[in-house]
Parts: C-alpha cells; sequence; structure tokens
C-alpha cells in the first residue's frame, strides 16, 4: 500500500464511517473502499465500517474466485482487528432481505437496524 | 469553508467529474479554500492526457488542469488506482518500464494517506460517485 506520507492529518483523529453498498465482485468499489479504511486506520483515525444493501455478501463466509477469475480479498477482512478497527456492522434489514443471518459472516460483526445506523452515520467526521 | 473533494469516477462516462468540477469552482469564486481534489476508482481516468475529446465538446481533462494552474488547486491521484488503470507519472513510467507517462499538468500522483489526510483537515470532504 502506498501510503508514505509523515505529515498526514497532522496529528488529528477524526471519525471516519466507511459505508460497503456494493457485492464484492462486479466492480472494484469494494476492494478498493476496504484500502481507503485500512488507511485510515494506519493513521490511527477512529475507523467505523458498515454494511449495507448488496454489501453485506462482501462478509459471506466461503466465497470462492476462482470461476471468474479475480482476486479474493475477504481474508483480509479478518486482518481488521490487526487495523485495530472493530466497529463493525451490518445492516438488519439488508441482512434479513438477503436470508443472511450472523452464522455466514467470516468475522464477528454487530447487527443495528437502519434507524440506528443513522444516528452512528451522524456523528461521524467524514463518511465514505 | 474549506472544503475536500474525491471524485470517483471516470470523465464523459458519468456526471460526477462535471458536477465536482462546478462545485469546486462555484466554492473558488465565492471565497472558499479548496483543500485538495482526490481521484479515485476510474477517477483517475480523470488525469490521462491522452483523453482526445471531440472539439464541439468540453475538455474535463484540461478544464482540471487549468483551474490546478490558475488557482494551485491541488489534483491528487491514488497511487495503486492509477497504476492498475494505467496512469503514470514520468517517475512511474520509468520504474515499470513503459515507453511514457501519461499524467496531464497539474495532478500528482501519491499515497492514499493523503485522501485520509483531506478528510482529517478540511471541514468537509464531499464525494462526488456512484
Amino acid at each position: 500500500m502506498h501510503n508514505g506520507d509523515e505529515s498526514v492529518g497532522r496529528g488529528i483523529a477524526k471519525r471516519f464511517m466507511f459505508v460497503h453498498r456494493k457485492a464484492p465482485h462486479g466492480t472494484i468499489y469494494a476492494w478498493e473502499l476496504l484500502e481507503v479504511a485500512l488507511t485510515a486506520a494506519a493513521f490511527a483515525q477512529h475507523v467505523t465500517l458498515v454494511f449495507i444493501d448488496d454489501g453485506v455478501y462482501q462478509l459471506k463466509k466461503n466465497q470462492d474466485t476462482t470461476g471468474i477469475g479475480v482476486k479474493d480479498f475477504s481474508p483480509v477482512y479478518r486482518a481488521l482487528k490487526d487495523y485495530e478497527i472493530q466497529k463493525v456492522f451490518v445492516e438488519r434489514e439488508s441482512v434479513e432481505k438477503r436470508g443472511l443471518s450472523p452464522a455466514d459472516f467470516i468475522i464477528p460483526v454487530g447487527i443495528i437496524d437502519s434507524a440506528a445506523l443513522g444516528k452512528l452515520m451522524a456523528c461521524q467526521d467524514v463518511i465514505l | 469553508m474549506k472544503f475536500a473533494i474525491l471524485i470517483n469516477e471516470g470523465p464523459y462516462q458519468h456526471q460526477a467529474s462535471d458536477t465536482a468540477y462546478q462545485f469546486v469552482k462555484a466554492a473558488l469564486e465565492e471565497g472558499h479554500e479548496i483543500y485538495r481534489v482526490f481521484f479515485y476508482h476510474d477517477g483517475v481516468y480523470n488525469a490521462s492526457s491522452l483523453s482526445v475529446p471531440p472539439q464541439d465538446d468540453r475538455n474535463i481533462i484540461k478544464r482540471w488542469s487549468e483551474l490546478a494552474n490558475q488557482h494551485y488547486v491541488d489534483l491528487v491521484l491514488c497511487a495503486s488506482a492509477a497504476l492498475r488503470r494505467g496512469i503514470l507519472d514520468e517517475e512511474e513510467a520509468r520504474r515499470n518500464a513503459k515507453a511514457t507517462g501519461n499524467l496531464a499538468p497539474g495532478f500528482r500522483i501519491a499515497g492514499l494517506g493523503q485522501l485520509v489526510d483531506a478528510g482529517i483537515v478540511a471541514e468537509r470532504l464531499i464525494v462526488f460517485g456512484d
């Protein structure tokens, strides 16, 4: 990863929320957004990840991308704790609509409804 | 107000770059500060010096270059996003044994830390894209 700038953020820590809305593959949004989240954590920001809509599929266990010939980056989610990213939430409505349950996810997550998610968003400094 | 801008979509294909440009121009005219414009995902294509639009259309890349030149706006591309999509400055072109770089004037390539920095330092980070 190309972090390399000592002057980043001038020692300030803000609340960054990363809203994953897209399926893991089909577009690169999921993978590249995850890279920003890891960078923000590396620069000691307060990082929260949320997964809504098809974004909840990013956390699905047992992904296998060999058939589509692209990189399976889902193991990176298991490294979130190494980056001290502990706040990971999925939206209840998105999970239920897709017939998923907490047991389907690759890492432990908090499940919150959209009203609570709205409140959580309201207290962020930066939302991507 | 100190703004930072994130552009996540390529030129012509999507409105994001046009809208962001209009926003930046209006903000500067109103006396606001643009701390940085960061190009990510397909947004890095907004910096291709090889873009040749028809003459009766707007030149999106040139427009950004001129803005950087006139107002010293910091236009930054994510390095990994740019390299995987074939947008290279002269140094990256040399390092990767490519014949030439194609980064338009006024842009620079740097790390994602520059996006995080923009989020920290600016009062508002505004995202343009899907």
